[in-house]
């Protein structure tokens, strides 16, 4: 078999045993909708940002700095819904905010030839102190802010094998980001102009096209989809800010590219494995039956171990980008 | 010809030194500039920061205090790097450390000195043993350590969260873990500065010298420089990926001993961690800003341990949060991530009596 085919093979094995953990948790009085709801709701800025870096690693580009777009976009996101009276806008001001974080990179990238990884890692550590600096400059409250419950994204309700379902639509936007991604790599001729700067940038010179444009384009569309991601934490989620709000789950979404070999579809796949980890993780820390018998903080840790045990493996089998991370110089 | 040598080798460090330096501004700029939008008088932070921070002797042993677990946290980035890896899990091996150091200083009774070497070992040891399943996995699966050592940092958050909630607990305190006894501690010099400062420096003398002037050393060089040269030179490319990871595990451990065993008035750590949290991530800066090298690092940790001490003064006078200086560290990190900046200014700003050579 392909060892792509494998691949899929190995997710629908995933699914049957997260089909078979939702139907044993049931036995702990802990309703299937509920479960699916948490993992539906951890599944979304894990599924906009992993689908944003699909994008933009295949036009040759590395950020590892999701995380920071992520806080960033959150502060962002928040400030303008309250100054909006509006999650929605509060959500999309995240995701310009994001966008002009990647378009900043992709200068930094294409212009400065910047060490991508450590470009990366630079913003996740500006990111963390400039969150809390800006929650003391713009709320004057350390570490914290809650904002009115109104200004969050109401979910709707969806039927469901006869129970009701919470959705946020925003948890759809996501899902619907993946497959517009994959058509947009695979189905247009931006698409194949994307692809060619990532495999052989020359290409695309020589057909008369800027290299730079198209990968700025490609970092600005990954940091803005991060930035919506970013923005859902509070806005569509938590209801608040606080410093730890990312916990991790930049990295946690850099792992579901890593796993897709950059295929916007499987990235959605493997977020939605380790959303529904992370959704266990929050449904089981107030299931009463479990609470007392282990400690929360091993629960907590699941997201963290299933992401390293998915990675350890399924290694990548799939050829990333030949041009990836490797400054474009025109001769 | 030596002279030759020494002189090319002198402006390069040159060079380097420039480049640093010329990150740092660009930080502090960008500093200032994100206090100007909001409305802050930077000028005046600034002042409060670096008088506080390099003002007087007793600030500038706080600021000495603030440093140490940098120049290691630092060395465990800058190893992984000299060896081709990008090790951003300090944050995670200097939690075990710390709790180590607070399992056998805290809980155990020993004689004096034998105490505090048990402690600071156990502690390096367990900062050393949660950095090799990042290695292990790269290794024997590919896993690539960027995620990989993220993933472990927040497993060892939870993981020491828990041993000082169920474990190690003061039960005269509740908010933290049993402090490190008399017998485990490091002595004092001055202000919060203890005698684990020159632990800390022979540490780095040591990995200075294990990295340059020994076989082990420039293999694991040979390795970060090209890998593919390193296999044809018959390098175990596996062994030394585990001796890099070690390494800063050990560095990493000690990071946190020294918050523990050598960090008065506490001598411990809270639950919240938060004398520890993002230690592990300054030490990214500190390294990148000493060009991964033991001795760069020290300084550029003294100057970063100066921020950090200093703002807290910026924040009384000024109230500025202090944790600008976090942005600040990472605008200077985002500067030094492009090669050609220098090239770049010197472009805009030629020197006129010597052209645009050199």
């Amino acid at each position: 078999m392909k060892p792509y085919r494998l691949r899929v093979l190995w997710l629908l094995i995933g699914f049957v045993a997260v089909a078979a953990t939702i139907y044993a948790m049931s036995f702990f009085g802990l309703k299937p909708t509920r479960l699916i709801e948490f993992a539906l709701l951890a599944l979304t800025p894990l599924a906009f940002a992993a689908v944003g870096e699909c994008i933009n690693e295949k036009s040759g580009q590395i950020n590892i700095g999701i995380e920071g777009i992520f806080l960033i976009s959150a502060v962002a996101g928040v400030f303008w819904a309250e100054v909006f009276e509006s999650g929605l806008l509060g959500l999309l001001m995240g995701g310009v905010f994001g966008a002009l974080i990647g378009g900043i990179l992709g200068l930094l990238n294409v212009y400065g030839r910047a060490e991508q990884v450590i470009a990366g890692m630079g913003l996740n550590i500006l990111a963390i102190g400039l969150f809390q600096y800006l929650l003391m400059a713009i709320w004057a409250f350390p570490g914290i802010h809650i904002f009115p419950r109104t200004l969050v994204v109401p979910r709707i309700s969806i039927p469901l094998i006869g129970e009701e379902l919470a959705v946020s639509p925003i948890s759809l936007a996501a899902i619907a980001a993946a497959f517009a991604a994959y058509l947009l790599l695979n189905k247009t001729l931006l698409g194949i102009r994307l692809r060619a700067a990532g495999e052989k940038p020359e290409s695309v010179d020589v057909a008369g096209h800027s290299v730079y444009r198209v990968r700025i384009f490609a970092s600005m569309v990954g940091g803005f989809l991060a930035g919506v991601g970013g923005a859902f934490m509070p806005l569509g989620w938590f209801g608040g800010l606080v410093k730890e709000i990312t916990a991790g789950r930049g990295f946690i979404a850099l792992a579901a590219v890593v796993f897709s070999g950059l295929n916007p579809l499987t990235a959605l796949a493997a977020t939605f494995i380790f959303g529904f980890a992370e959704g266990l993780a929050f449904a089981v820390v107030v299931t009463p039956a479990v609470k007392e018998a282990v400690p929360f903080h091993f629960i907590m840790m699941l997201p963290y171990i299933v992401t390293v045990a998915v990675l350890a493996l399924f290694p990548s089998t799939r050829r990333f980008p030949k041009a990836l991370g490797k400054p474009y110089v025109r001769e | 010809m030596l002279q030759q040598n020494l002189s090319r080798k002198i402006r390069k460090t040159l060079k380097k030194l420039a480049e640093s330096m010329l990150a740092v501004a660009v930080g502090l700029v960008g500093g200032a500039a994100l206090m100007a939008v909001y409305g802050y008088d930077f000028v005046k932070a600034y002042r409060a920061l670096f008088l506080g921070a390099f003002g007087d002797f007793s600030g500038f042993l706080e600021t000495l205090a603030f440093a140490t677990p940098l120049i290691m946290t630092g060395l465990t980035f800058a190893i992984g790097m000299r060896s081709g890896l990008f090790n951003i899990g300090a944050e995670g091996q200097m939690y075990m450390g710390a709790i180590g150091a607070v399992f056998v200083g805290g809980m155990l009774n020993l004689p004096p000195i034998i105490h505090l070497i048990f402690a600071t070992v156990f502690g390096m040891l367990a900062g050393a043993i949660w950095s090799l399943p990042a290695a292990l996995l790269k290794i024997s699966r590919g896993v690539h350590e960027v995620v990989s050592t993220i993933m472990l940092n927040w497993i060892a958050f939870w993981l020491v969260t828990y041993l000082i909630t169920y474990h190690v607990a003061d039960p005269a305190r509740a908010e933290r873990a049993v402090p490190a006894q008399e017998t485990a501690r490091y002595l004092v010099i001055g202000a919060s500065l203890t005698t684990v400062f020159i632990l800390v420096i022979a540490f780095s003398l040591i990995a200075y010298f294990l990295l340059w002037r020994t076989t082990l050393g420039y293999e694991l060089r040979v390795v970060g420089h090209n890998q593919e040269a390193a296999r044809y030179a018959g390098i175990n490319i596996s062994k030394t990926m585990m001796t890099s990871f070690f390494l800063g595990g050990l560095a990493a451990g000690l990071a946190g001993v020294s918050q523990v065993l050598g960090r008065p008035p506490h001598w411990t750590v809270f639950a919240t961690m938060g004398n520890l949290i993002n230690i592990g991530f300054e030490g990214i800066g500190v390294a990148l800003v000493g060009r991964n090298h033991p001795i760069g690092i020290i300084f550029a940790s003294i100057f970063y341990g100066g921020l950090l001490h200093g703002g807290r003064f910026m924040e009384f006078e000024a109230g500025v949060a202090s944790e600008i200086v976090r942005a600040i560290n990472g605008i200077i990190i985002l500067a030094l991530a492009i090669p050609a900046a220098l090239d770049l200014v010197k472009k805009i700003f030629p020197r006129k009596n010597r052209g645009e050579t050199g």
